[in-house]
């Protein structure tokens, strides 16, 4: 892919500050030279071949995913292999996937910029763009489960001709709350966190259309001392909202199952197992995206070596929390004294005319992979981290699954126990959804800026008259 | 609508943030008010240099942040309890416990969108126009430069003593902002 945008110096990987701190920025960057590369990959780059090959793979996913999504409104969730018992299928696995992955962006943008961890800065705006197209996914699912979902409206609380209202007593309900609630607060941190560089672009801009259209998006920001008093502390503020809200949405979700009094879903440990799960696959989707970004659009400068080798740790660290979540409902329904509870969880290890094959699959993708990533060398080796972290996508698709199948498939009657086979349409619509990710990414990096200038201006050594810091 | 200033005011660009904020220091020792600073990120101390007021936003978010959990919670109880009285597993009508996590979201909700239409609104923004634009130069702003620009409306301000004054500070170069197209 040919470039007209100047070349800088590239960091050489394992770069330290003199000291032996990690180094989160390469050495010699300016705010001049900031400014151009960054938005040089929206303004100045042309669009290239492998950027058009990869839209229009993921355009054909995505037609492919509203294909199936017409035939599902025309024929009915009969098209897909759910039955009774096992009522929720693929549907609600893909949808607890996608909203999980999205959770490592507002924990990287939010919950870092609270703790003052300033390897954020070059990574929060990709990961908050993950997070939004995530929920996007996410949000189609339990919609096309409704049966119906051109009632979709009904689960608001509007003043209908029914007289009715939705049950707020419900943990489903609660889900509606919790991720358009996240959807929209995510949207606005996003959007808050770029209009600075909006204007950037719109300042550089050399064609009438991109002046207009990001001098609009910037709402004309012109950079005033007094603007960036109040500018500070909303986002502030607003990490400090998102930072619980996340915490809450997939404690939420985990609700859905929990709330109920099914064997190996009414279990207590499942708000904090969820979320330690939802960060944990999302830190390896801002891996897999953040390895692959600075591979093509050469930003070794800004996301260095460190950032994936802390990246990795954080990986590592949550592994170890799904882990816990694994043992405990293990250990909890031996401790326990119901039947069926302990006949479940056992049928989960050893019941390989089930599903216990996926249990054995998820302990090696997402207890065993990540234990490669004790070792500094390979926390720093990309192909292997690529690898583990794609190990630990599939991993928690699987551990959803696992949750939802294995449940539901032995409730306390032996009367009613059945399987779940997933049919064709199961699986292109789990697949095609990722079209709709990618589409909207590919999107993103070719109009928004993929790193916060204006962040990591302020990372720069003497941009600050006295002190350090945002 | 003529203006009472035959131009907006004076623009000083400067090299570094600690010379933008050593001249707004300076400037507001002379005795400048009417004057703000554009600068690519937000530089340490220049609000206080500005004397910029402790910011709004807080109340609004905080304001918001209460009608939101009291407004999540009257409709669950409100809707539940005395509108269409629904009696589930024999749990109360006012079961509150189970609506607190709605009432959590919304408060998260109501306080994001407070913090947004607060930051937009004192901000005074959307504005895509404004006399600063009109200066070619000011395009830096956004991207390398440290500006700061007196305005005409400042009591103190005058045309040949504002100048020296900011020459004085060591700018790189100084601009007339003028009103904006006639």
């Amino acid at each position: 892919m040919a470039t007209d945008a100047p070349q800088f110096p590239t960091a050489t990987a394992g770069t330290r500050e003199p000291d032996g701190r990690p180094s989160y920025i390469a050495p010699g960057q300016t705010l001049r030279s900031i400014t151009d590369q960054i938005s040089a990959l929206v303004l100045g780059r042309p669009t290239g071949m492998g950027w058009y090959a990869s839209f229009a793979f993921s355009t054909l996913l995505l037609l492919l995913f509203m294909g199936v999504i017409a035939y599902l409104i025309a024929v009915g969730v009969g098209i897909w292999g759910i039955d009774i018992p096992v009522a929720w299928g693929f549907a609600i696995t893909s949808f607890v996937w996608w909203i999980g992955i999205g959770h490592a962006g507002t924990l990287i943008s939010a919950f870092l910029l609270l703790m003052h961890q300033k390897w954020r800065t070059s990574i929060n705006r990709l990961a908050e763009a993950m997070t939004i197209f995530a929920v996007m996914c996410a949000g189609v699912f339990p919609l096309l489960h409704l049966g119906r979902p051109w009632f979709f409206y009904w689960l608001f609380p509007y003043s209908n001709t029914m007289g009715l209202w939705p049950q707020f007593r419900s943990a489903l309900i609660w889900d509606v709350f919790a991720v358009s609630t996240y959807f929209t607060v995510s949207l606005i941190f996003w959007y808050i966190g770029m209009i600075p560089d909006l204007a950037t672009l719109r300042d550089r801009a050399t064609t009438r259309l991109a002046r207009v259209g990001y001098g609009m998006a910037a709402l004309g920001w012109r950079n005033s001392a007094r603007h960036w008093e109040r500018y500070e502390i909303a986002y502030l503020l607003l990490a400090g909202l998102a930072t619980p809200l996340v915490v809450s949405v997939h404690s939420v979700v985990s609700s859905d199952f929990a709330m109920s009094n099914l064997p190996g879903w009414h279990e207590t440990v499942f708000p904090p197992y969820f979320v330690a799960g939802a960060i944990f696959s999302g830190f390896a989707m801002v891996l897999v995206l953040a390895i692959i970004l600075r591979k093509v659009y050469r930003l070794e400068n800004f996301i260095t070596v460190d950032h994936l080798d802390v990246m990795a740790k954080i990986l590592l660290a949550t592994s170890f929390l799904t882990s816990y979540g694994y043992m405990s409902e293990q250990f909890m329904s031996w401790y326990g004294a119901d039947v069926v509870e302990r006949y479940l969880y056992t049928n989960r290890l050893i019941g390989f005319g089930e599903y216990a094959v996926f249990t054995w699959i998820i302990v090696f993708c997402n207890v065993l992979a990540p234990q490669v990533l004790w070792s500094k060398r390979l926390r720093r080796n990309q192909p292997v981290l690529l690898t583990v972290s794609v190990i630990v996508l599939i991993g928690m698709w699987l551990e959803r699954y696992m949750i939802i199948t294995t449940s539901l498939h032995r409730d306390y009657l032996p009367s009613s126990w059945g399987m779940f086979h997933p049919t064709v349409w199961d699986i292109l619509t789990y697949l095609s959804s990722i079209g709709l990710f990618l589409v909207m990414f590919l999107l993103f990096v070719r109009v928004a800026p993929l790193i916060s200038m204006s962040e990591l201006r302020g990372m720069v050594p003497g941009t600050h008259a006295h002190g350090e810091g945002r | 609508m003529n203006p009472p200033t035959p131009y907006y005011g004076l623009l000083a660009e400067f090299e570094t943030p600690q010379a933008v904020l050593k001249a707004t220091r300076r400037a507001r020792r002379e005795g400048y008010r009417v004057m703000d600073a554009y600068t690519p990120y937000p530089v340490r101390g220049l609000g206080a240099a500005l004397d910029v007021p402790r910011t709004q936003v807080p109340f609004v978010v905080l304001a918001g942040g209460l009608v939101g959990a009291i407004s999540g919670f009257f409709m669950q109880w409100w809707t539940m309890s005395r509108d269409y009285p629904f009696n589930v597993g024999g749990r109360p009508l006012n079961s509150w416990p189970v609506f607190i996590p709605i009432a959590f979201e919304v408060l998260i909700l109501i306080a994001s969108l407070s913090a947004l239409f607060a930051v937009l609104f004192l901000n005074g923004l959307p504005r895509p126009h404004h006399p600063v634009f009109n200066v070619p130069r000011f395009t830096e702003a956004s991207q390398t430069g440290f500006f700061l620009c007196i305005e005409a409306l400042d009591p103190r301000f005058d045309p040949e003593a504002t100048r020296q004054f900011l020459e004085g500070q060591g700018a790189k170069e100084i601009l007339e902002v003028p009103h904006g197209a006639p």
